[in-house]
């Protein structure tokens, strides 16, 4: 944002007009001061966008979250943001429309952070998608000796990779190299029935319950309570004291619940 | 090149713990502790320790040979139950009731349902009932309190709790306000004894007749104020329970002062404060939800009133948070968090 705000916000123009829509609402965490002064800046020459500091707070960039968080308006279950009369994209998908629109330029390249506590220099890089991971930790001074788990994306939803010799994809939006002491989970315990999990779901939802649902194969039960709505942020799983596997099982859940949700319309 | 361990997402954890949350319980608890200690003396240590150890072990031994499962000593869930039960009974009672207790409590209470987070019931609560019912008279002699290191006094001089007292001369007909000028009187060997109901500001600190742990309602506030700021404890249990004491005594009383005690009195005396904040927050046995919590809690409030003005005991926390515990599944099932989309249809 920094960096590439002026083109931001072209981009977000085009996408304005696209939709057809006449305000735009750019949303920035406000432990990014200087994000969202620079962008509160440029955004005073743009009509129609406004810049709002948010809260830091996790998941804030689920869209379910973001539509809440501004316009406080809570999509319905099973439904698209559209129905409250809402969209919502990503600043680097602003950032695409503009080379897209303005400079003719398909999506192939995109911004990649590689990261992690030992990565002797942890960067952002500007890649064309196909470039393999193993340059990236190249570039970055080498893979650490500790290296325990490769995660792609973020350290709560993103997936975990069995090697390096992945090339990165229109969807790889940074690399994490974690050490391989934080690479293994604890010993699951028995649920103490904290509600933990309850009070940071941020969808409402009873992760403890749909785990057991789950794990008993009760799906229409699962169906009942929503488990559809999980979007996977992986809060209850964080915070559990009892290290459950919670996500592991909601996604279980989730696919099976799926599957006899389209054998259903058949 | 070698593979890297692969598992879904998340892929870090917050630094809570089962054992953090129970050992900040444990720390909560350290304040009552105390002042159990200051005002009964060796004789509260003697139970305390009795209490701890025995529970213990009967977890280990359950653990270990029946169960044998990994060990889950390290938890500090025994040494919470142990706590509890000690803080319920009081400190003459024999050793062998108290090991009898804890072997309720832990093999019956807790370890017979599968162990920490699968009992229906708190399971200091279930020891301290079972030896309420069976053992009533050692269960009911209360000594009287003394300041560590005064002499002169001993174990052997038992007192009414405020609350019996209350209960056994509001029978005989007399008002409240005779009760709490004149006090209650007694033979003992001969003599008479007066009993003064203690005043509010030793009923806060401690100074009256009671279990170990009920006694001082300021300790059990320091604990529970850690509680709260460590999250271990939430807002909504204690505040509906000693909301709805304090409400539906406040009718009784308003309605007929001469017969009610003033809920001030229902809420420094007895085990209420010590229930509400340490036993039916229990997070095993209370619901997940926020909405639940406060339905349990009223719940919990509304008993302990009925049981201690209409029942035949004195006190009714106890039973109050049992009675609740058991309704905790179906209050589950009913008051459920609300739905992240749900605003739009009414």
């Amino acid at each position: 944002m920094l960096e590439r705000g002026e083109e931001i916000l072209i981009g977000t123009k085009i996408l304005m007009k696209g939709l057809g829509v006449n305000k735009a609402m750019i949303g920035i965490e406000n432990n990014k001061p200087d994000a969202i002064k620079h962008m509160t800046e440029l955004a005073k020459g743009y009509e129609g966008i406004e810049v709002y500091s948010l809260k830091v707070k996790y998941p804030q960039g689920a869209e379910k979250q973001l539509i809440k968080a501004l316009i406080n308006r809570e999509v319905p279950s099973g439904k698209l943001p559209i129905e409250v009369g809402a969209v919502v994209n990503n600043a680097g998908t602003a950032y695409a429309v503009y080379e897209a629109v303005q400079k003719n330029k398909p999506l192939i390249e995109r911004v990649v952070t590689l990261t992690g506590k030992s990565v002797e220099k942890p960067s952002n890089f500007q890649v064309r998608v196909g470039t393999p991971v193993t340059d990236l930790v190249e570039a970055a001074g080498g893979s650490p000796k500790d290296t325990g788990k490769v995660i792609g994306g973020g350290p709560m939803m993103g997936r975990a990779l069995l090697s390096l010799d992945v090339p990165v994809v229109k969807g790889t939006s940074g690399i994490l190299l974690m050490p391989d002491e934080e690479a293994h989970r604890g010993v699951v315990s028995n649920c103490i029935r904290c509600g933990k999990c309850i009070t940071v779901c941020p969808m409402g939802l009873e992760p403890w319950l749909l785990e057991k649902v789950v794990m008993h194969e009760d799906f229409e039960r699962a169906e009942a309570e929503k488990i559809m709505d999980c979007i996977e942020c992986g809060s209850c799983n964080y915070t559990c004291p009892a290290n459950r596997e919670l996500l592991d099982y909601l996604r279980v859940g989730k696919s099976a619940v799926g599957k006899l949700m389209r054998t259903r319309k058949k | 090149m070698s593979l890297f361990t692969i598992s879904g997402s998340p892929h870090v954890h917050s630094d809570t713990s089962t054992k953090k949350l129970m050992h900040s319980v444990i720390y909560a608890m350290i304040p009552a502790l105390l002042v159990s200690v200051y005002f009964f003396g060796m004789g509260a240590v003697r139970v305390i320790l009795i209490s701890v150890v025995a529970s213990m072990l009967f977890e280990y031994l359950i653990q270990k040979y029946l169960i044998k499962g990994p060990a889950t000593l390290t938890d500090g869930s025994a040494i919470i139950t142990g706590v509890l039960l000690a803080f319920n009974v009081p400190s003459n009672l024999p050793t062998i009731i108290i090991i009898i207790g804890a072997f309720v409590a832990i093999a019956i209470g807790k370890m017979s349902f599968g162990g920490l987070g699968k009992n229906i019931f708190n399971p200091a609560l279930v020891g301290r009932v079972f030896l309420l019912i069976s053992f009533p008279v050692q269960m009911t002699s209360w000594p009287v309190t003394k300041p560590l290191f005064a002499k002169g006094l001993t174990d052997a001089i038992t007192r009414p709790t405020p609350l019996g007292a209350l209960k056994d001369e509001l029978k005989k007909g007399d008002t409240v306000q005779q009760i709490m000028d004149n006090g209650v009187t007694f033979l003992e060997n001969g003599k008479q004894v007066i009993y003064r109901i203690p005043s509010y500001m030793d009923s806060l600190l401690g100074d009256m007749g009671g279990s170990l742990g009920e006694i001082s309602a300021i300790a059990i506030l320091i604990g529970a104020i850690y509680m709260f700021l460590k999250k271990v404890i939430t807002w909504e249990i204690p505040t509906a329970y000693i909301g709805s004491v304090i409400i539906f005594s406040g009718i009784l009383w308003m309605v007929d002062p001469a017969h009610y005690v003033n809920p001030i009195f229902h809420l420094l005396t007895g085990g209420l404060m010590l229930g509400a904040f340490f036993m039916a927050t229990d997070m095993v046995t209370s619901p997940m939800s926020s909405k639940g919590q406060l339905v349990f809690g009223l719940g919990a409030g509304i008993l302990t009133i009925l049981i201690r003005v209409f029942g035949a005991y004195p006190e009714g926390v106890s039973f109050a948070i049992l009675i609740m515990n058991a309704f905790v599944p179906l209050i589950d099932l009913r008051f459920k968090p609300k739905r992240f989309g749900e605003v739009a249809k009414k």
